[in-house]
């Protein structure tokens, strides 16, 4: 299995058959607390790959500097064997890296099918002139239709001409996702996307992220649950304090020891009541 | 107190050229404000600028009224694009600070003596031939509708100017339907939300910007064949605020609303001198000379404009949960 996305030694940093996104000598400090120090990180091109770690471990800075977001103090990452260093955000978004938000980002004051046209790219009605000459009606019935496509599957369908800002905590987390989604991007970039969704749309939402990658699209998701990384993720990347301290596949990472010691917990596999019981 | 006077007057404004350029101004600031949460808190000088670039282009420049028009619209844009580039990559509160200011500063560079060969300095431009009225199309005569009673050329300047209203209002709606009136909306919202869809939110604003500012272009240059004249202290930042009102009243983000506000706020307006001069004047006002009437009424238009903001941030025509305060 491991064989199939490594070449060589299973440690930090290592090498992929065929990465995606490769990072070198990434850094950010904000003032004298170093955020981010990735000496060399790659990404496995059509997994789904989870990134995972304590909170302040820098994974959120990671993602904001990848997309351009935020600007490292040193380090240069290609995607798709291109540099994408010190380009902007939305251009990062165009070549195909979409991310979405740890807190989300839904536009409020837009409906959710509005928020979901708004997702695609190359729409020929977003020049002004072209707006205005009303020869946009086609491609937006295609993107219409998309986007009704994606909202049934995140069962917000019923919920597309209400405003975003009606939408609940995990209605809108959906609705970012399928919002990225519209851009069909080739790496989308997700910072915990379950956080306040509920389990049984977690599952169905599992099932979607498996769907992405069965068509192609690579997944690098951030999580703090520990039974959807186990779940889904073909492999697993441990941060601490900036650094990438441990990778490899999800089995094999949770029974590492300096894993376990720096974020998991001696006690991550058990339910909470029986650790009660026990002592 | 003369009753039909007062409602004369108060009917009679709704259909003023002058509240025709604010709603222009008005419409503008829909654009900017309403459409893509840009703090404009300078559109008096994207009216100013409109208004000078028609009056020194056909004065000084001698240009054909119409080419006046057009340099007038060049100009904006140029303004548009010195104030845009260094101040929308920053946060939307920086844009406040720098419209206000770049409102003021110029107005003193029109009223300075430096420059008073092109600009005319405090006594502004005047003598503006009569081109305009040349174009007028309508038959010499009276021409009396209900109230209101237009000499042709009265008549011709309305139609002008609500034909440039309507034209405004049209070309918003037909923008804010399309997909780059969606991006605007998607940028009011939360900017780096469209960014991380791969939209240039710096160019959108600064097409939103320039737009915008046309519109309070043509605002001015309808001000200026109005008035038949342009001076600086009409751009103070008095008037900026008078805008605002008009489109908080209307609705900040609907296409109807600057226009209904700029009409109901005008007729107010009128109707308010009116009633107060009048009381006044028969003595129900000890306290109010006749001649702080005035003041009272700025007084009166900022009570409003709080009490708008604070119970109905949408105004007449806007739609509550499309548009709230919260920055």
């Amino acid at each position: 299995m491991a064989n199939d996305i490594v070449v060589g030694k299973i440690e930090p940093g290592c090498k992929k058959v065929d990465p995606i996104l490769v990072a070198h000598n990434v850094t950010r400090q904000f003032g004298g607390l170093t955020a981010v120090n990735v000496e060399h990180l790659e990404i496995p091109r059509g997994k789904i790959t989870a990134l995972i770690g304590p909170n302040g471990a820098g994974k959120t800075t990671l993602f904001n500097l990848l997309t351009g977001f935020d600007k490292p103090d040193t380090g240069d990452w290609q995607f798709e064997g291109k540099n994408l260093a010190g380009v902007a955000s939305y251009k990062v978004a165009r070549r195909g890296m979409v991310r979405t938000f740890q807190l989300t980002k839904s536009l409020n004051a837009m409906t959710v099918i509005e928020n979901m046209r708004l997702g695609a790219q190359k729409q020929i009605g977003e020049n002004v002139f072209a707006g205005l000459a009303q020869i946009w009606t086609s491609q937006e019935a295609k993107i219409t239709a998309m986007a009704d496509q994606l909202l049934s599957r995140f069962k917000l369908d019923t919920k597309r001409e209400d405003y975003a800002g009606s939408l609940s905590g995990g209605q809108r987390k959906l609705l970012e996702m399928a919002r990225a989604l519209m851009s069909e991007p080739k790496l989308i970039m997700l910072d915990e996307p379950m956080a306040g969704v509920n389990p049984a749309l977690t599952q169905s939402l599992l099932e979607h992220i498996k769907g992405l990658k069965a068509n192609g699209t690579t997944v690098l998701f951030v999580e703090h649950d520990m039974h959807v990384v186990r779940h889904i993720s073909d492999w697993v990347i441990v941060m601490a304090e900036g650094k990438v301290v441990a990778e490899g596949e999800p089995g094999v990472v949770m029974k590492d020891q300096a894993v376990i010691d720096a974020y998991l917990g001696a006690h991550h596999d058990t339910d909470l009541g029986t650790m009660k019981k026990g002592k | 107190m003369d009753w039909i006077q007062t409602f004369n007057l108060t009917v009679g404004v709704i259909l003023d050229p002058l509240t025709a350029a604010y709603i222009l101004c008005a419409i503008g600031l829909s654009v900017h404000f309403g459409f893509t949460g840009l703090l404009n808190f300078g559109q008096a000088a994207f009216a100013a600028v409109g208004a000078y670039g028609m009056a020194i282009g056909y004065l000084t420049l001698k240009l054909p009224l119409l080419v006046a028009m057009g340099f007038a619209l060049l100009c904006v844009v140029v303004f548009a694009l010195i104030l845009g580039v260094p101040t929308l990559r920053l946060r939307a509160d920086y844009l406040a600070i720098v419209t206000i200011a770049a409102s003021e500063v110029f107005r003193y560079l029109m009223s300075t003596s430096a420059f008073k060969e092109v600009t005319g300095g405090s006594n502004g431009l005047s003598q503006f031939g009569y081109d305009f009225f040349d174009w007028n199309p309508i038959p010499d005569g009276q021409y009396t509708f209900g109230p209101f009673n237009w000499t042709a050329d009265q008549f011709w300047l309305r139609v002008f100017s609500f034909g440039l209203v309507g034209i405004a209002t049209l070309l918003v709606w037909l923008m804010m339907r399309s997909p780059w009136g969606r991006v605007l909306k998607g940028i009011r919202e939360d900017e780096d939300a469209v960014r991380s869809l791969g939209k240039n939110v710096f160019s959108y604003k600064l097409q939103s910007l320039i737009i915008g500012g046309l519109f309070a272009g043509m605002g001015g240059i309808v001000f200026v064949l109005s008035m038949s004249n342009v001076q600086p202290q009409t751009w103070v930042t008095n008037f900026t605020f008078m805008v605002w009102t008009v489109l908080l009243l209307g609705g900040a983000a609907s296409m109807l609303g600057p226009i209904a506000g700029g009409m109901v706020f005008f007729a107010l307006w009128v109707f308010v001198n009116e009633i107060l001069a009048g009381m006044s004047a028969i003595g129900w006002l000890p306290f109010l000379d006749p001649a702080q009437v005035g003041q009272v009424r700025f007084i009166l238009i900022g009570l409003a404009l709080m009490l708008l903001v604070i119970f109905r941030p949408q105004g007449m025509f806007g739609n509550k949960k499309e548009l709230r305060f919260n920055g």
